[in-house]
């Protein structure tokens, strides 16, 4: 066999090693994922109905009943699936107008001081713990603005979270679209600020929604800050002034309920599904604007 | 020695002592004076780094997007100083066109030509609409191969239609001027050639300041050259003389390969 064959098959042979070893590692990192999904499908699955969707969560003796009867719990988590609803769409409202202005800014100015202060200050917020943001919400909002918990001060709290997801997202969605579409525009004698919203924000949509659904499934499972700040409900409230409920925060109050541990397995695949979903259509979105 | 650069009688654009610098110590266009040809495929030619894109992109004021870029001196279109004239109206009657074409790539065919009238608030009725595109395109006789596909993407076009596109987009404001910034260095040479044939036909009804390094180009389709080193305007005149008889020795060095 001469030298070089030799150096082939070794090659050859090396690779193949590597390639199983990327296998195996890769699946390594995905098994405990589908052991999560499949532990929560398995316990959960039976208490998802249509009571499940349309019913507020059943009293203890209720629980109680149905379980040593052997019966699904009755009743549901409604409260918790629209205070969910209700506190990210305000959250939402406040944050991604905000965000989006913010990221714009940054992208517009690079090298101004004030800038890479903002943007600094941006990515430590990304790092400040959810149950601080919590803290701070129910000094602002809870102590001063509805003078008791709320909604309001939930949906600021993860308003606050969103906030610099949204900024930095906003800012490399932009800086990514080529300089010389923003100059056609220019050319054209087109205003600054109608590029902006008409070229560059169209043009970088998919990168913004993106980075907005991340933003939002990011939040959406938040426990602690709503603790201190929307603190729970039993009711359906779609008051903005009141306490509400939250998928997460019911999954802890299941959790303090030993006759409700059916419901943990539900509520906590009904909120994996949730997010899982929104994860799977802002892939979506990149993929297709990528065509 | 006066520099030799041809006078043109009643000229289009007019540059004088033209300064573009990038960071307020080096010049990267120095005290550039000419007059452009109504009407006539004027060249900018020379090596990377000479300014012609520079001295190209100060004539519809594009340096303004960047407040470090600091620009001196006089341009005047149709005898009226540019820095008079508001930005809008100004590239309502310069247009320009890019090294590589670059459609609003969220807009149809149909939008990308009227994007100057859409994103500048005037409000056209339809047919006003419909009778600018099919014009743009026809003149830029994209017309035929586009007119079944209106609504498609800008960006589904092959690249040298997508160039046509980009220039129709120009056209559609009826310019006085087109600058183009080496339209066909990404284009291959089927496409080139067709853009070459394209602008010898717009040179009838607009003047035309093209930015190529190609020399070959310059010589087949423009009119009058000018040669840029280094930042200055070393020679300006007829094509044809320039390519025979260059005056200055650099002109001559560039043109015959020494450098460049």
């Amino acid at each position: 066999m001469t030298d070089i064959i030799k150096t082939g098959n070794i090659r050859a042979a090396k690779n193949k090693a590597f390639a199983w070893i990327v296998a195996i590692l890769s699946f390594i990192t995905i098994f405990p994922i589908v052991l999560i999904i499949s532990k929560l499908i398995i316990n959960g699955y039976k208490q998802i109905n249509l009571a499940f969707f349309t019913q507020v969560g059943p009293d203890t003796m209720e629980a109680m009943t149905a379980v040593s009867g052997g019966h699904v719990i009755p009743g549901g988590i409604l409260n918790g699936i629209a205070g969910t609803l209700l506190m990210v769409l305000l959250a939402s409202v406040m944050a991604i107008p905000l965000g989006v202005i913010i990221g714009v800014y940054l992208y517009e100015n690079t090298t101004k001081r004030y800038a890479a202060v903002v943007r600094d200050v941006s990515d430590v917020m990304q790092g400040v713990p959810s149950i601080v943001l919590g803290l701070i919400s129910y000094l602002w909002v809870v102590k001063h603005v509805t003078h008791g918990y709320s909604a309001l001060a939930g949906a600021s709290a993860l308003g606050i979270m969103m906030l610099p997801l949204i900024i930095r997202s906003t800012e490399e969605t932009l800086k990514m679209i080529p300089v010389s579409i923003k100059e056609a525009g220019f050319a054209l004698g087109v205003p600054y600020h109608k590029i902006i919203l008409r070229v560059l924000i169209p043009t970088g949509f998919s990168g913004l929604s993106t980075g907005i659904l991340l933003a939002i499934s990011r939040v959406i499972g938040e426990t602690a800050p709503l603790m201190l700040t929307a603190l729970g409900s039993r009711m359906v409230n779609l008051n903005i002034e009141q306490p509400t409920s939250a998928v997460p925060l019911l999954i802890w109050e299941f959790y303090n309920d030993p006759n409700m541990v059916d419901l943990i397995w539900s509520s906590s695949l009904f909120l994996m599904g949730f997010v899982l979903t929104l994860n799977i259509i802002s892939k979506r979105i990149a993929a297709k604007s990528k065509k | 020695m006066d520099k030799p650069i041809v006078d043109i009688k009643d000229p289009v654009l007019r540059i004088e002592n033209l300064h573009v610098s990038y960071d307020g110590i080096k010049n990267s266009v120095t005290d550039v004076s000419a007059s452009v040809k109504k009407h006539a495929i004027t060249a900018i030619m020379g090596p990377s780094g000479c300014g012609k894109s520079t001295l190209l992109r100060a004539i519809n004021r594009m340096h303004d997007l960047y407040p470090q870029i600091k620009t001196t001196g006089k341009i005047f279109l149709n005898g009226d100083d540019i820095s008079s004239i508001s930005n809008i109206v100004l590239r309502r009657k310069i247009g320009m066109v890019f090294q590589r074409p670059n459609p609003f790539p969220t807009m149809s065919i149909y939008d990308n030509v009227i994007a100057g009238y859409k994103l500048n608030g005037f409000s056209l009725k339809k047919h006003e609409r419909d009778e600018i595109v099919e014009k743009s395109l026809t003149d830029v006789s994209l017309w035929n191969e586009v007119k079944d596909a209106l609504n498609k993407k800008g960006t589904f076009l092959s690249g040298g239609q997508q160039q046509r596109l980009c220039i129709a987009r120009a056209l559609a404001f009826q310019p006085d001027v087109i600058l183009l910034d080496e339209p066909t260095s990404a284009l291959d040479p089927i496409a080139t050639a067709k853009i070459e044939d394209l602008l010898l036909e717009l040179k009838d009804k607009y003047s035309i300041v093209l930015v190529t390094h190609n020399m070959a180009q310059a010589a087949r389709i423009s009119n009058f050259s000018m040669f840029m080193y280094l930042g200055e305007l070393v020679e300006y005149g007829r094509t044809k003389d320039m390519f025979t008889k260059p005056v200055d020795k650099r002109t001559e060095e560039y043109l015959t390969g020494k450098f460049g």
